[in-house]
Parts: structure tokens; sequence; C-alpha cells
């Protein structure tokens, strides 16, 4: 069976709970492990922090979260309308940080690769970002 | 987010309860610098134990105090991270900046013995 669900909501530090609970809440569903659902609100959690901290350079603006399953494949993506990334690459590089004044790790895209089966990410310059990830529960 | 915190021997030894992420990070931050500042702490021990969640921004976190009380000739020490939370550490390598413990008893006990030397 498949099923979808999409929300945009404000592009405030506030939200990243809010985010990552209704991904948890909306892939309950499928019962998935302990382990698996923390996977899930690590990943949205990274990816829209980056929106907010990155695309938006903390100004505001609407982060777009759309989760689907289908069966017991997870797919997210968490989109931002903000300035957008020159060079993906180097973003995904481990420990690479365009925000050191900030503290931020540079571990963002990492930790979802990690915790994700597959991670990809879109981005034009001054259009937006769209991260796609998607993992597969080990459970039935 | 909770924080609470007391000082032993110059250790700031801090207890977080809640998540920890990009939002709360900001008042973990300010209100463990404060609290150095204030005690005139030298080395802080971070009990992870009711920690719910957390993402790369905790690394920030920590990595932003391990310099700080680098400076002050202190030293940090992290008890009780779950499994998931040992994890992240590890994928960023801050298992190598300092040690963490199963207790916070063997945290407090190695910052102690780190400080007579």
């Amino acid at each position: 069976m498949r099923n979808q669900m999409r929300i945009f909501f404000d592009a405030v530090s506030e939200n990243e709970a809010f985010a990552r609970l209704v991904a948890a809440g909306f892939f309950a569903q499928l019962n998935p492990t302990i382990a698996e659902i923390t996977d899930v609100k690590t990943a949205v959690s990274e990816a829209v922090t980056n929106a907010i901290i990155h695309g938006y350079e903390g100004k505001g603006g609407t982060v777009e979260l759309f989760c689907a399953y289908d069966e017991n494949r997870l797919q997210i993506e968490v989109a931002d309308r903000g300035i957008g990334i020159t060079n993906i690459a180097q973003a995904m590089e481990p420990l690479y940080t365009s925000k050191p004044e900030l503290e931020r790790s540079g571990m963002g895209f990492t930790i979802m690769e990690t915790f994700m089966d597959k991670m990809r990410v879109e981005s034009i310059p001054h259009f937006g970002t769209r991260v796609y990830m998607e993992k597969d529960l080990k459970t039935e | 987010m909770e924080i609470t915190w007391k000082t032993l021997d110059h250790i700031l030894m801090v207890k977080i309860n809640g998540d920890i992420d990009h939002h709360t990070c900001e008042i973990l931050r300010q209100q463990v610098d404060q609290a150095l500042e204030n005690t005139n702490s030298r080395s802080i021990l971070f009990s992870f134990a009711q920690v719910s969640f957390m993402d790369s921004s905790g690394i920030g976190v920590l990595i932003g105090r391990y310099k700080l009380v680098q400076r002050l000739g202190g030293r940090i020490a992290v008890a009780c991270p779950s499994d998931r939370i040992r994890e992240i550490f590890r994928l960023s390598a801050l298992d190598k900046l300092f040690p963490f413990f199963e207790t916070e008893e063997a945290a407090l006990a190695d910052l102690k013995g780190g400080m007579k030397k």
C-alpha cells in the first residue's frame, strides 16, 4: 500500500522538533523499530535544520516536508526555496561547514547518508534545495 | 530541554534533559558558557543520561565547549550517552577529542584525576 503526506511550515528553529515528530508519527503506521524511527527523526532534523540555517540563512521562509511509503520503503523529501548550494560535493564533505561561526559541525549530510539507505541533493543557486532520502524498513 | 548544573573542584557538571537540536543547543550553549564563567570552572562533565534525541547540532556545541575549556586548561568528559548518540560522536570523531563513560562517577573521577596531573 502507498501512502503519502506533504506539509509546509515556517523556517524557524521551533519547527525542527515538530517536523521530525510529524515524520515519525506518519511512519509509525508501519510499526518500525525504535532504531529505525530514530534514524528517520535524525535525518529529518538535519535536513530541516539545513533548510533553516543554510537555505534561508535564518531569515525565514517556508520549508516543505514530504513523506511517503510504499510497502516497507520510506521516502522523504525536504525542500526550501532559499539561496541554494553552489557546490553540492563540497557541502556534502564530512566536517565541511559554510557557517563555522555558528558552531555548525558540518556533519548534517554525513548523518543523513549514514542513517538512511539513499540520499540525494538537488539544488539551484537562488532557487532552492531539495533533499531526497529513502530507507527500507527491515520489519514487516 | 532542561539543564541543571553544579560544580565540584572547578568541574562544571551539566545534566541535560530533553532533545538537543539546533533550536535547543543555543540555550545549552548560553547556559553552559555563563555557568562556566560564573563558577570559575575549568572542566565540564556533560551527562547525557536524560538526552532523548540529538542531531549534529550537539556536535557543534561540544566542539565549541571543548575549545573553550582548552583555553582554560581544562577538559571535557561525557557520561551516559545512548548508543545512538555515541554513534553520532564516533561519526564526527569526537571520541578522539574527549572520553566517554558509562557513569557520571567514572567521568568525574577521570576529570579529577586529570586535574591532579
